[in-house]
Formats: structure tokens, sequence, C-alpha cells
């Protein structure tokens, strides 16, 4: 099963004719992903990777012509956000945008239009989705992940591939690792994935990895407490980080009380999060919970 | 993107927006000069002096000060021009006061709080006002949020107009100065989205004797990652508020903040930056710094990245963590080992690479003739910086 991507998903990748487009396209068609085209505008009817897959003018007729429902967006900043909606008014599924830098005023329109359709967006700014053994829909890289039955929900990129290295030491695959970025406006929240993973018969068990800014982790905590009977595994990135500097991501910056790692953690905790302390042990926390699971401890 | 308070002022200017006039001077020499015009053109008799650095808490720090003649504010534009201002925001070391604003005092019958920024959770921009002026308004909103009024506002609709009457309902205000203050909130609106900022603010916002609505002080911060729709604002920034190392690493395109810890970092991706600063700390030590190379990393990031990290008098070792998934982990090594020879490295250095390539590239740092202290994992890595940096 896995969630939002498997083998079936028909997947084109909008601004496929840029460097970085047609470097990550190849990637995910070589991980084994259904890439049936691409979108650059003023370039439809030319090939692309190679004359592997077909190159459209819009999303709407790739849509059409290949029955596209997964869009990946690599499009630069100043046109990414219209790169989105373009994909939601075409009737595109899934959304995955990798761009990062869109103004978040943009991302604001972005949002409120995007939920006006019946689109779910990935991102931006984020590494994407990848659902070992089915399709990477973003940059991740494929060869660390492997299937299983752990749901891997995260806003950073190498803090996932961390999570996710950690899981595979203790022998735990995934059922589908997904960035949501760091920006402080993004489509998919974690409270979004929980439901999906909650409803996954494949997931057995959450890691959740949040950092410091915003309220979703607190918005998923409360979600959990009341509808995840599976066991997730929090962390919360930037207990060191002073308040008021913005740390990397837009997102990550300490602007209220409540957005700091400490409030955080403990509102998880209360919520019934197994939070753990150090990102070293995010791996074995999910191997004990899953343990627990098994011996009947937990259910 | 943050400015000073008389950038600001002369934005809202733009937008028709009533201010707090006067005259920003750097020089001593220019002090006369500029009271007698703020004197001349403005018709003040009284004065504020008005410290502009990038920090709140400018009046409690002692960098403003009210100034009842010329002769007073001449004083006092002497004793604020060139000293070290600190306050709750700048850190103990404080911050050198290179800009004065010479203001006109007014008569305040009433200080308000107005400003705009984006509630994220609604993914909405919000438009906030409150009764209690002139006051910490993260206080207001622990003690008394019922004092704090917001709207929120659709997104591609602006703030309508019944908004802007029920904020200036919402402050008590009636008649010409409620007109005002209708007016005033939608051109503020329309400067923060125009201009793509990330908080408007006005506090306080006063309503002089003569019952007019007028902008005390101002704050704006701009979208990073829109600024190169606007220029002229770009054109704002003032690199002498700005860490010089970190406008260093900018300039390479590497993020890096300063902390003030004595365990240098190098990772790449802002989460497992902030993770590595919280192990080190877990294990006893304390971060130096964030430092996100970012995807990108090569030979020059790298280089770049030890140079500035290491501009750092404090730091006594450093850890590069480097989880490579598109980057390889073998040109990371490289990068490192020709780094390391061509800078004059006096500290421990512990090198953690893991995900593509990291067994070749542990062989090649193995080989090479560089002294580094290599670890197998994260929580390795870090108690072996950790211990480094206390035998050093």
């Amino acid at each position: 099963m896995a969630i939002l991507v498997d083998k079936n998903s028909k997947i084109i990748v909008q601004g496929i004719t840029g460097s970085e487009g047609t470097f990550h396209a190849t990637q995910c068609l070589e991980y084994g992903g259904n890439v049936v085209g691409g979108v650059t505008p003023g370039k439809g009817g030319q090939t692309a990777l190679e004359g592997k897959v077909p190159v459209f003018n819009s999303c709407a007729e790739a849509r059409k012509a290949v029955h596209a429902n997964v869009s990946l967006i690599f499009v630069p900043p100043p046109f990414a956000a219209d790169a989105i909606m373009e994909a939601a008014a075409a009737g595109i599924e899934l959304i995955v945008c990798i761009t990062e830098g869109i103004p978040v005023a943009q991302m604001v329109e972005v949002k409120a239009f995007v939920d006006k359709t019946g689109s779910r967006f990935v991102g931006p700014n984020c590494p994407g989705v990848l659902t070992p053994e089915g399709a990477k829909v973003g940059i991740m890289p494929g060869f660390i992940a492997k299937k299983g039955t752990v749901g891997v929900i995260s806003k950073s990129g190498t803090l996932t591939y961390e999570a996710v290295h950690q899981l595979g030491s203790e022998g735990l695959g995934q059922s589908t690792c997904i960035g949501i970025g760091g920006d402080p406006i993004i489509g998919t929240t974690m409270k979004d994935l929980l439901e999906m993973f909650e409803h996954d018969d494949e997931t057995e068990a959450i890691v959740m990895i949040g950092e410091i800014g915003g309220s979703m982790e607190i918005e998923a905590a409360q979600y959990a407490k009341a509808n995840v009977s599976k066991p997730v595994i929090g962390f919360i990135a930037g207990q060191t980080a002073p308040p008021g500097r913005r740390m990397g991501h837009a997102g990550a910056i300490v602007s209220g009380a409540d957005e700091s790692a400490a409030a955080k953690k403990k509102l998880m905790a209360e919520c019934g999060i197994h939070v753990v302390e150090s990102p070293a042990d995010i791996g074995r926390a999910v191997k004990e919970s899953l343990n627990k699971i098994e011996i009947g401890v937990e259910s | 993107m943050k400015i000073h308070e008389y950038q600001a002022k002369e934005l809202l200017k733009g937008y028709g927006i009533p201010i707090q006039d006067g005259v920003t001077i750097e020089d001593l020499a220019e002090a006369e000069a500029a009271i007698d015009k703020v004197s001349k053109e403005l018709g003040a008799e009284q004065f504020v002096i008005k410290a502009q650095i990038h920090a709140g808490g400018r009046g409690k720090g002692g960098g403003v000060k009210f100034s009842t003649s010329r002769g007073k504010a001449l004083e006092n534009l002497k004793d604020i021009l060139g000293m070290t201002l600190i306050t709750h925001q700048t850190g103990p070391e404080g911050r050198l006061v290179k800009k004065v604003m010479v203001a006109e005092a007014l008569d305040i019958k009433q200080e308000f709080y107005a400003a705009i920024t984006l509630d994220r959770a609604k993914g909405m921009d919000t438009f906030m006002v409150s009764s209690e002026g002139g006051m910490e308004i993260e206080e207001v909103a622990k003690n008394s949020p019922e004092k704090i009024v917001k709207e929120a506002i659709v997104p591609g609709f602006g703030l309508r107009p019944f908004q802007a009457r029920n904020l200036a309902q919402a402050l008590g205000l009636e008649g010409q100065t409620a007109k005002q203050a209708i007016g005033m909130f939608q051109k503020l609106y329309k400067l923060y989205r125009e201009l793509d900022c990330s908080i408007v603010e006005i506090n306080p916002l006063i309503v002089t004797e003569q019952g007019d609505l007028v902008a005390l002080d101002a704050k704006i911060n701009f979208d990073d990652n829109a600024l190169y729709l606007h220029k002229d604002v770009e054109a704002m920034r003032d690199l002498d508020e700005e860490d010089p190392a970190e406008v260093d690493a900018a300039e390479f395109n590497l993020n890096y903040i300063k902390l003030d810890g004595n365990v240098g970092c190098m990772v790449n991706g802002a989460g497992l930056a902030m993770a590595t600063m919280d192990i080190i700390k877990q294990r006893g030590g304390s971060p130096a710094n964030f430092l996100d190379v970012g995807g990108g990393a090569n030979v020059e990031t790298v280089k770049n990245g030890f140079r500035i990290i290491l501009s750092d008098p404090n730091v006594k070792a450093v850890l590069i963590n480097i989880f490579g998934g598109i980057v390889r982990c073998d040109r990371i090594a490289n990068g490192i080992i020709e780094a390391v020879k061509v800078l004059d490295l006096n500290v421990p250095v512990v090198v953690r690479l893991a995900g593509t390539n990291a067994e070749v590239a542990k062989e090649l740092l193995a080989n090479s003739d560089v002294d580094l202290i290599s670890a197998d994992s994260f929580e390795d890595a870090a108690v072996k910086v950790v211990e480094a940096a206390k035998g050093n």
C-alpha cells in the first residue's frame, strides 16, 4: 500500500528540461518510478531524458495525453508559484514542489488556490516523497531506504536521511518517507500525514521529525492523541537555537515561547508521542516501540 | 532582512502614513544642522534623539532620549552617537550606534500597538492591534491576550474596509481619528503586501493631543526570498548591523550563524545542522555555530566553511557531519583533505561521513596524510568532538 505514491503513479516533471529537472527526473526514472513526461512551456513536442519521455507545453496537455496524476516541480523560484497552481488547475492529484526560495506571500496565495482544488500538495523547499520499491518523487537518495513498515515524516532533508539510515541499521524498512519542507507556508502538514499513515495497512510505526518554529508539531501531536493508534516516535531539532534567529529553513525561527524545542517536546510527550532527546536515538526508539507491540505491551 | 527605524519611516511616508519625522545623521559635525532642520521644517521645540540599530529595547538601554531644548538635544546626541548600546536583543556585547535620528517630540494622548505578520497556522496574514501601546507585545500576549484584537486577511482580498473599521473600533477610536485609522490600516497592509514584508510593526502608534494618528516608531522586516523583486528595498540593507562572518558566509552560499560555544560545526542541511548542535550540547559540549553548507557541498564550500568557522577564536574543535545523498561523500572527503592542506589548522577535526560513497570516502581520509579524527556514527562523532574540544 504505502501512501501518496507507488508503482502506478504517473509522474510528470515540471521544469524537466532544466539541469536540476533533467538530473532528478533521470534518478526518479532509474529508481523505477513511472515517469511519463515533462512540462516546459514553449518546448512541447520535444523529448527529454535522452528521448525517453515526451515534453508538453502545459500540465493540462500532459494530463490529457499521458494521464499524469503526480507532478514533481523543479521550476526556478520566480515561476514556481505559477507552476504549482497550473498543476492544481489541471487536476494533478499530487503535486510535489522541490524549489527553494519562493516568496512567502506567493505561497499564501498558492495554498489558498490549491485548497480550492482537489489536489494534494507537498512542499515547497522539500526533498519530496519516496516509497521504497514503489516510486521516488523528489531528490531523496533512493538507495538509503528499503521497503518496510515505518512511515517517516520530516521537515528536513538530510535529517530524514539520517533517520532512515538509523532505521536501516536496526533492520527496519519504510512504507513511505515524506519531507514536507521547513518553510512558513507548506502544503501537506504533519497532521495530514499522520492521518494517512494511521489508515495505511502497511505502516506499523511513524517517525515524526520536526524543528523549532511554528505550531505544526503541536497540532499533529494533538491529532495523534485522539486519532492515532500506531506508535509515533518524535524528535524536534533546534533545542540549542537562539530565539529570533532563522536557522537555515525560513520557518525555523523561535518567535514565541511555544515554538521552542522544549515546549514542543513537552506537549508531544503529553500527547503520547515517544519523544527522543538525542537525534542519534531515533532508530533505536522505533525498534523498541515495535518490539513492545510484538510482545503485547503496547497496541 | 531588517532595516532601521528611519528607513521604515521613509517607506511609511511614501505610502502616505503620518510619521514622527526627523533627520538621521552619522557624524557629530552634522548635529547642529540636523537640529536646526527639525526645528525649522517640522516646527519642533522639543526633540527625541533615537539610536538607529537593528534591535528592540533601545529606550530601556538608554538609546532614546527626550530633549526639552536644542542644547539638551545636542548633549544627548553626543552621548548616543558612538555609544555601545546594550538591549535585551543585542546580547551582552551590545551594538555600536553609528546612526542617530533627531526626531520631533510629539504630545502623546494615547499609545496603541499595530502590526501585520503571517499567521503560519492559518496560512493567512494577520493584522493585530492593541490598546496596550509602547509595551512589549509578547508581554501583552502573555498577560492580557484579550487586549490584542486580530483580523485575518483572506489571500487575494487584502484588508477589507470593514476589517479596518473593526480594528479602529477595537481601539475605541471615534470621529476623525477613527477615519484616519481606517485609512492608515489599509495603507499599512498595502505596504506590507507590495513590498513582501515579513513584519510591519508600529509600536507605539499614537494619538496626539490634536487627535491625529501618528507612527512614533516603526519596524519593518522583509521576506528574504522576495528581495529579488525589490532592489530598492535590498539597497537599504545595512551590513554594519550584521555579523561580518555571517555576511562573508552568505557570499559563498553558506548559511552561518555564530553562537557562543567552542565546537565548530559544518553540516549539510538545516535540520541535520540543528540536530548536530543539539547532540553536541547533550554530550556536554557547546556549539560555536550553525553552518549549513547546502546541497552542493564541494571543495570550495568546505574550504570557506573551515575559514569562517576558524575565524571565531573560541573554536577548540570542529565537527564535520555530512550525510551524502545527491552529494557524494568521496567528493566531500577530497574537499576536506584539500582544505586542511591549504589552511593551517590548529584545532582537532572530527569527520563523520554517511550515505553515498561513504566507505570510499573513509578510505580516502584514512590514506591521506592529513590529521583527522574519523567517526562512525552520529553519536560517536559528537562524543569524539566534545572530548577533542576539552583536550585542546
